[in-house]
């Protein structure tokens, strides 16, 4: 008993060819569109690895590329088997190969399953890679003539323009980090002074932000500095006032920014899979129709095709039975020499 | 007969063909240049507020207008080329050839008045940003009157994508008063002394906006006490160059305006290219059908050509076919009036008679 029978005449035959062959090629144009999904992701993350301290993990999107280059040569190679169905010659020289492409198609729909799970959940470890990467990143602000770390500064306060957000939680994290390079502070002064010996570590803190917090569409001009001193500011309240610097943290934005993205990719890999699925399943019908003639003799003739051949049941258990076949086979190989001594 | 080329039966089909292809190649294109003119009417748009007329927007609106009827046109020149081998249906478009070859020449000509316009109109766009932008810096208080509370947004915005302070360079900022009197404590001695310190009392600073902050600055910004080197610690007020931007935002935004436009121009040049191609072949495919289905062998060789007489006769000829329009348009109205019209009808003949043009019948003999 076939799984899902289906009868094919030549004219029917013909157009399913026609049909799966035609899926082929969207197949590996939807191929290409994972193949450059996974670059554009990994090109993304290039570009602000800075923030991330250079730790973020690339393996999401150069699985996306190579998922994307085998979906596009298997697609190929389909179409190519699908094109030459309709000869009966040139398929005589594809059928020994077809079972297991089929299998190995299917273990591939598998995997690209397994992709699209896990574009949505890398949201989890990316979320630790940025908090840490900030952190670090906000530390290197003032070390603008530190080789290596110079361009620090420039990344992040333009980070923070683009995105519209301070700081790694909220703009308080720039109160707990001296931000401002010793090179351009007056040790002599009394409120340098002061401020150094409040602290242990002998940090110049401040209640003030860099420029980039500032938030545009703030009617009144922006307040940097000593932002916890009501009287420092005439009409100034800084527990009311929030439209004065982005009260989004740095973190929230870019995870609110990178999930976008793999949400859609991920979004975009399921239906990548139904495609794969569905030419695989035409290619399994294109296939097993092509093998069940009913005269084998005349290329013209009725047959039956599939998708499975015995039930999902009886399937399932002759695979285990040739799993068990099998090593039994190679238990008996290596348990020969005792057979014969007992014999 | 202007640069004659034989054609035969075989070269006719190729050729209406080819301008078939190409005919549908301009279709494309006229929908380029009208895509080219959206997009640059869409980012003068984006900007409108820091302009102050939109005479600018005479180039884009050319190019709309010219994209769209170029998309007409073409698709016309491919109808006319699948009917043209076919003799029973080629005669209708006689007349409407005509008319045809005088719309593309004139899209040819538009095409280039674009390119010239969009250099000469170069002067006026800095004008208008002069303007736009002055009244901009000095609205930038008032975000709570209706109607400009967005200034301080937009420019803030500006200065910030741009990367440029002011309007020719951040001093433009000591001149306005850009802090609100809503934030100014009157009763403090220093805003007491600024506001004394000028003619109309106005709170001065020698300080800018945070968005003339250059990021790329080694140092935290500094914005306020800019003229004054004793205010910050290490700081010489000639030698600063990073810590704001040093360019102006009317250069910043004539520069963006001009290159985007200069950069559109082999685009126009090409699509001219194309339309001039489709002018000139449609027009030797029509003489040639035109030749051919005069033969007694329709199917024989035919000459076609550009021009049925030389340049200088075709000019007279049709001046003279002009000439006789208009006359023919005033002779009716005179015939009903009587001598008035006489007088009027003879000016015209006189008129032609001193140009020595071909002979034309004189009406009121």
């Amino acid at each position: 008993m076939a799984l899902l029978p289906v009868k094919f005449d030549l004219k029917k035959r013909v157009k399913l060819a026609q049909t799966v062959w035609f899926m082929y090629w969207f197949a590996v144009l939807a191929g290409v569109l994972v193949l450059s999904m996974g670059l554009f992701f990994k090109i993304e993350l290039r570009k602000r690895s800075e923030l991330m301290d250079n730790n973020e993990s690339h393996f999401l999107p150069n699985l996306l590329i190579l998922m994307g280059l085998i979906a596009c040569s298997i697609n190929v190679f389909g179409g190519k088997v699908c094109y030459d169905s309709l000869d009966p010659d040139k398929f005589a020289k594809w059928k020994p190969m077809l079972k297991t492409y089929l299998v190995f198609c299917v273990g591939f729909n598998a995997l690209l399953l397994v992709t699209a799970v896990l574009c949505f959940l890398m949201r989890i470890p990316m979320q630790f890679t940025l908090a840490e990467g900030l952190r670090n990143g906000m530390r290197y602000y003032k070390d603008t003539d530190t080789p290596g770390r110079c361009y620090m500064k420039r990344t992040l306060d333009l980070m923070q323009i683009e995105f519209r957000c301070c700081g790694n939680d909220n703009y308080r994290d720039w109160f707990e980090i001296q931000w401002v390079s010793n090179r351009y502070l007056d040790f002599s002064s009394k409120e340098v002074k002061d401020r150094i010996g409040s602290n242990v570590d002998g940090q110049y803190l401040m209640d003030g932000v860099p420029f980039s917090c500032c938030n545009p569409s703030s009617p009144r001009p922006c307040i940097q500095a000593q932002m916890t001193n009501n009287t420092a500011h005439y009409s100034y309240d800084h527990y009311t006032e929030d439209l004065n610097v982005w009260k989004r943290g740095c973190r929230d934005a870019l995870l609110f920014y990178y999930g976008g993205m793999m949400n859609t990719i991920g979004a975009l890999v399921i239906l990548v899979t139904m495609l794969e699925a569905s030419v695989t399943v035409g290619m399994q019908y294109v296939h097993s129709s092509l093998c069940n003639l009913a005269n084998p003799e005349d290329p013209e003739s009725e047959s039956e095709g599939w998708l499975l051949e015995k039930t999902v049941k009886e399937t399932f258990t002759d695979i285990m039975d040739k799993m068990k076949s099998m090593g039994k086979g190679i238990k008996v190989e290596e348990g020969e020499p005792v057979v014969e001594t007992v014999s | 007969m202007l640069l004659k080329i034989t054609f035969t039966q075989q070269r006719r089909v190729r050729l209406a063909q080819g301008l078939w292809l190409m005919s549908w190649l301009a279709v494309m294109s006229g929908a380029f240049i009208f895509c080219l003119g959206v997009y640059l009417k869409t980012e003068l748009l984006r900007r409108a507020e820091v302009m102050d007329n939109t005479e600018i927007h005479m180039v884009p609106n050319i190019l709309m207008m010219v994209g769209l009827v170029s998309i007409g046109t073409n698709w016309v020149a491919t109808r006319v080329c699948q009917d043209s081998l076919d003799a029973s249906r080629f005669p209708r478009w006689k007349l409407l050839l005509m008319a045809w070859f005088a719309v593309a020449m004139l899209l040819c000509c538009l095409l280039l008045a674009v390119v010239v316009l969009s250099y000469a109109l170069q002067g006026r766009l800095e004008e208008s940003l002069k303007v736009g932008l002055r009244n901009g810096i000095r609205f930038y208080k008032d975000t709570d009157v209706p109607g400009r509370c967005f200034q301080k947004e937009t420019i803030d915005r500006l200065q910030m994508e741009f990367r440029c302070c002011g309007n020719n360079n951040f001093k433009d900022w000591f001149e306005v008063q850009w802090v609100s009197n809503r934030y100014l404590d009157f009763t403090s001695k220093d805003v007491k002394d600024r506001i004394r310190s000028n003619v109309d009392g106005r709170f001065l600073l020698d300080g800018v906006p945070f968005s003339c902050c250059n990021p790329a600055s080694p140092r935290p910004c500094l914005q306020y006490h800019l003229t004054d080197n004793s205010a910050h610690y290490s700081y010489d007020y000639q030698a600063e160059e990073l810590n704001l931007y040093s360019r102006g935002c009317r250069q910043a935004l004539t520069d963006y305006y001009m290159e985007m436009m200069n950069s559109t121009g082999p685009g126009v040049l090409s699509v001219i290219l194309i339309q001039m191609s489709v002018l000139v072949s449609l027009r030797y495919l029509q003489t040639a059908v035109e030749g051919a289905t005069a033969l007694e062998d329709p199917e024989g060789e035919s000459v076609g050509y550009l021009l049925e007489k030389g340049v200088k006769e075709t000019f007279e000829d049709v001046k003279a076919n002009v000439l006789d329009i208009l006359k023919f348009a005033q002779v009716d109205p005179s015939a009903a009036e009587g001598s008035p019209g006489a007088e009027d009808a003879e000016k015209p003949a006189d008129n032609t008679t001193e140009k020595a043009a071909s002979p034309t019948p004189s009406p009121a003999s």
